[in-house]
């Protein structure tokens, strides 16, 4: 036992020393000491490591230059001489020596992925000094090509040539306008292609004019040049290189036109396609006995519609309310409801400020709330300002599947006092329906008559902002599904508030989700104001009841008085 | 103003790049940096540690080097990255806990900056549309990093409270996104095609990388700012994003745990549950104290931001655009030449008669 505590002792004796020892050795070098020594000390014991970021950088410089070395060197002589220097420069535009220029050319060439059809491979891809292999290919497509244009050359040569002789040496730039112009009037342009591709690529066309000037005589040049749009090439030009020459303006036409050729084969005329199918369309329409514009202007924008949903190139408030979904797809839905179904007929609208902040409270009813939507539409379309309607929606709309993101593209969001509070101070109109799925989902028999309001939320909000009440009377809404029965096991099945039994759902299956066209009211009562009673209004509960009940009874009032002017339920 | 600055996570990419940027200004005296591993990019002129914020050897490294700014970008979003779950939560949780045990016992330290998360608000049907900094989560976030990241400003908090004279500077990111940073968000919209719950369409916010990076610099050169939400302006959808990055969507029903469930066993992406949620949902941040408090404002929207993002990511195929230039040049080149024999047969005709 004795030995045992000795060497416990011993090993506790250790264990402290080791532990003053870590304690008074330096982890991090101080800024006066060198960091050396301190890291060499350091290192084996305490498992840690001193070292600057240099090191790091430096082998993986070396990484690098091992890793490109091997792919420099793909077998090719000229690429072994490259290997053999003993530091191989970074391959520039700017050699030193064309030997190396050749070996760095081929260097790059093997590292670069070669396109699968040379041909086809960019403009922008093609080298300055062009290979003997892609020269040649150029030339071939070339003298395929000469077959066919020459006949169609005699109407630009022409022109062109006349063009050409009363130009004065000088001026070289307005030469090429005027060719441009002569190319695009002439009527040549309208013989095989769209005039506009050819305008263009005959504008292009002089800059490749004075660059080839070495090359051979008959044969076009590469249109590289022009087609970059690089215009260096007019600095050759000078008063003495005879443009106005006979021999030579024959030549300059000859690659003026294989330049012009190439550039038509390689550009997709769209534009072709595009104009035969508005063709067809405006013939289909004409015949159909529509306004061919009109029907033109109509696919137009449903195609434009398509390319921004599919590129994404819309943009969603922070709320996900999408203009651009309102506009096009839900607004034309619901005003084909609001106008031909349901005939609603707006009263009071002049309520509704055309700017600032307003809270609009309406009762609910229907079984699918469909009144919300409606009343949407009548403050878009029947207000001057038309202003778009934000709504307030319960989170189980926002929980549900596609029926959550339609509610927020639509503009809606969660009908809480943050939400709220947020959308009235941005001066927004808000909607609100205090019954909730209580108002929507009540039977039939105790239609028009308004539930509980909540809790009162939505005044308190209102009285924050200072933000005026104005309710809404909807009548009309209680008839288009009346709610005859509730299937409570479904409800819950589906973890819905309510399983709707109305005369025709589910008696006649989808056919039951149309909705009765009842005829309806919207009548939007006098604002209640609340700026007077100050944001900490809001913290009196009495006050926010009060105002509640106000609001409620006057809703309650108007929806009576509206039932007594009705004549009948479908007129 | 800080003098000697000590990074956490520093062989990270956004601890590197912060590191790096960090010293470039002068007036700061030292920049330590420290990771387990050698951070594989440069640091700049900022020296790096070899230690880990789990082992009590950091708070001698904080007395030692006499740090008066902890920069606390250690917490890791992805399991993946740490080695597994159980050692992602330890490095998160522990090491939070020993760095602030250790701040807590150095006096040099006046300021501690936070790199958190908007995660934490959590992700539900129930959210507002904006977090604004002093909304708690309607529902907690209840695995992975979010579930961290309360944890690790709870310990923040407590730390705050017995430290009074310490300053602290927390920043909730939105998600951080760009052509370099790699993350579960970025992995995911480089998938071939994105999985997508039926049915919603979540509205998400994006912060570019280096306006993240300027945002931590701000935060630690700058006045302490308690806790900021730092997004860049805007949403976009989910379905929008899908667009941008070309990538078709498949909507997957059956709600957001199966698709985890199915994403994470064909390893496509490292998603964690409360990340499918935001896949459902999303989140919106209210940056009113990050523009009016700290001053702060991003140079790149939210869309911006996910359209640098987009423009760096490989395409599905590769080559699938050369491929169709090709086929509208070919289409292209077919209709001249067809265009081109009319004519002349036209004209032969002519010749002819």
């Amino acid at each position: 036992m004795a030995a045992s505590g000795e060497v416990l002792a011993a090993g506790a004796e250790r264990a402290a020393g080791e532990r003053r020892k870590r304690h008074s050795t330096p982890l991090v070098s101080d800024s006066g000491m060198p960091p050396a020594p301190a890291a060499a000390h350091v290192g084996p014991k305490a498992r840690l490591t001193t070292q600057s970021a240099e090191p790091t950088r430096s082998t993986q410089q070396a990484e690098q230059a091992e890793k490109a070395q091997p792919a420099a060197a793909l077998d090719s002589p000229a690429a072994a001489r490259a290997r053999a220097r003993p530091h191989r420069p970074v391959p520039s535009g700017t050699p030193t020596a064309p030997a190396s220029a050749t070996a760095v050319d081929a260097v790059e060439r093997e590292r670069r992925p070669r396109p699968l059809l040379g041909g086809l491979a960019s403009a922008g891809e093609a080298t300055v000094t062009p290979l003997p292999r892609e020269r040649s290919r150029r030339s071939s497509t070339g003298s395929v090509r000469v077959g066919a244009p020459q006949r169609r050359s005699r109407n630009v040569g022409r022109s062109t040539t006349g063009a050409g002789k009363t130009v004065s040496p000088v001026s070289a730039d307005g030469r090429t306008t005027r060719l441009s112009a002569v190319g695009a009037a002439a009527p040549a342009g309208a013989q095989a292609s769209g005039p506009a591709s050819k305008a263009v690529a005959l504008d292009d066309a002089p800059a490749t004019v004075g660059a080839p000037a070495p090359l051979g005589p008959s044969l076009p040049t590469p249109p590289t040049r022009g087609m970059r749009g690089d215009r260096t090439g007019t600095a050759y030009r000078s008063p003495s290189s005879g443009i106005s020459h006979s021999a030579e303006s024959a030549e300059i036409t000859a690659s003026l036109l294989a330049a012009a050729l190439t550039q038509q084969e390689l550009t997709p005329h769209v534009e072709d396609v595009v104009a035969a199918i508005v063709g067809v369309l405006r013939t289909v329409a004409a015949a159909s006995g529509l306004g061919a514009d009109e029907v033109e202007q109509a696919v137009a924008r449903a195609l434009a519609f398509i390319r921004r949903r599919l590129t994404g190139d819309y943009s969603v408030d922070v709320f996900g309310l999408d203009p651009d979904y309102i506009e096009h797809i839900f607004l034309p839905i619901m005003r084909l409801l609001y106008k031909q179904w349901f005939r609603v007929e707006v009263r009071g609208i002049e309520n509704i400020p055309a700017d600032g902040s307003a809270l609009i409270v309406a009762n609910h009813s229907g079984t699918i709330a469909l009144d919300s939507h409606m009343v949407q539409v009548a403050i878009h379309d029947e207000h001057p300002a038309r202003r778009h309607l934000r709504l307030l929606g319960a989170d189980l709309v926002f929980r549900t599947p596609v029926l959550g993101s339609l509610a927020r593209k639509q503009g809606a969001t969660l009908a809480a006092s943050s939400d709220a509070e947020r959308l009235l101070s941005s001066g927004e109109i808000v909607g609100v329906f205090p019954e909730g799925f209580k108002g929507v989902g009540k039977p039939f028999s105790e239609r028009y008559k308004l539930q509980r309001f909540g809790r009162g939320g939505f005044v308190s909000a209102a009285i924050r902002t200072g933000s005026p009440i104005i309710p809404c009377s909807i009548v009309g809404a209680e008839e288009t599904y009346p709610l005859i029965g509730d299937v409570k096991v479904l409800a819950r099945l589906f973890g819905a508030p309510y399983f709707p039994v109305t005369p025709t759902w589910p008696l006649l299956g989808p056919l039951g989700l149309l909705p009765l066209p009842s005829k309806w009211i919207i009548e939007f009562g006098q604002p209640v104001d609340t700026a007077k009673y100050g944001p900490v209004g809001a913290d009196d509960p009495m006050l926010v009841f009060d105002l509640t009940d106000q609001v409620r009874e006057t809703i309650q009032q108007s929806l009576y008085s509206l039932l007594m002017q009705r004549r009948s339920v479908f007129s | 103003m800080a003098d000697v600055v000590l990074v956490t996570g520093v062989s990270r990419y956004l601890g590197g790049r912060f590191a790096a940027a960090l010293s470039k200004d002068s007036s700061i005296e030292r920049v330590i940096g420290v990771d387990v591993v050698p951070p594989p990019h440069s640091i700049g002129r900022a020296e790096f540690v070899r230690a880990d914020i789990r082992n009590p050897m950091i708070g001698r490294i904080i007395t030692q080097a006499k740090v008066d700014t902890v920069v606390h970008m250690s917490v890791l979003a992805t399991p993946t990255s740490a080695g597994g779950r159980v050692s992602q939560k330890e490095i998160n949780v522990i090491g939070t806990m020993q760095l602030l045990a250790a701040c807590h016992k150095a006096p040099t330290v006046k300021r501690l900056v936070v790199k958190s998360t908007s995660a934490i608000y959590g992700s539900s049907s129930r959210d507002p549309a904006m977090f604004t900094e002093d909304t708690g989560p309607k529902m907690m976030p209840t695995s992975g990093f979010g579930k961290d990241s309360v944890e690790v400003e709870g310990y923040v908090r407590a730390f705050a409270r017995r430290r009074p004279d310490a300053e602290i500077s927390m920043l909730r990111f939105a998600n951080v996104i760009g052509p370099s940073i790699k993350t579960a968000m970025t992995d995911y919209f480089s998938l071939p095609v994105l999985p997508v719950p039926l049915g919603y369409d979540a509205r998400l916010q994006f912060l570019h990388e280096d306006d993240a990076i300027a945002a931590l610099v701000l935060a630690v050169r700058g006045p302490a700012i308690q806790i900021v939400n730092i997004a860049g302006d805007g949403v976009i959808t989910l379905t929008q994003a899908a667009a941008m990055v070309g990538r078709p969507l498949v909507p997957v029903p059956f709600g957001a745990a199966y698709l985890g469930a199915l994403v994470r066993r064909a390893g496509l992406a490292d998603f964690s549950t409360d990340q499918l949620s935001f896949l459902s949902f999303g989140r919106g941040l209210d940056t009113t104290r990050m523009r009016e408090v700290m001053h702060f404002s991003p140079r790149q929207t939210t869309r911006e931001a996910f359209a640098d993002f987009a423009d760096h990511v490989p395409p599905v195929v590769p080559g699938a655009d050369a491929a169709f230039s090709l086929l509208t040049r070919t289409a292209g080149g077919v209709l001249q030449t067809a265009s081109g024999l009319a004519g002349s047969i036209g004209r032969l005709r002519q010749v002819v008669s």
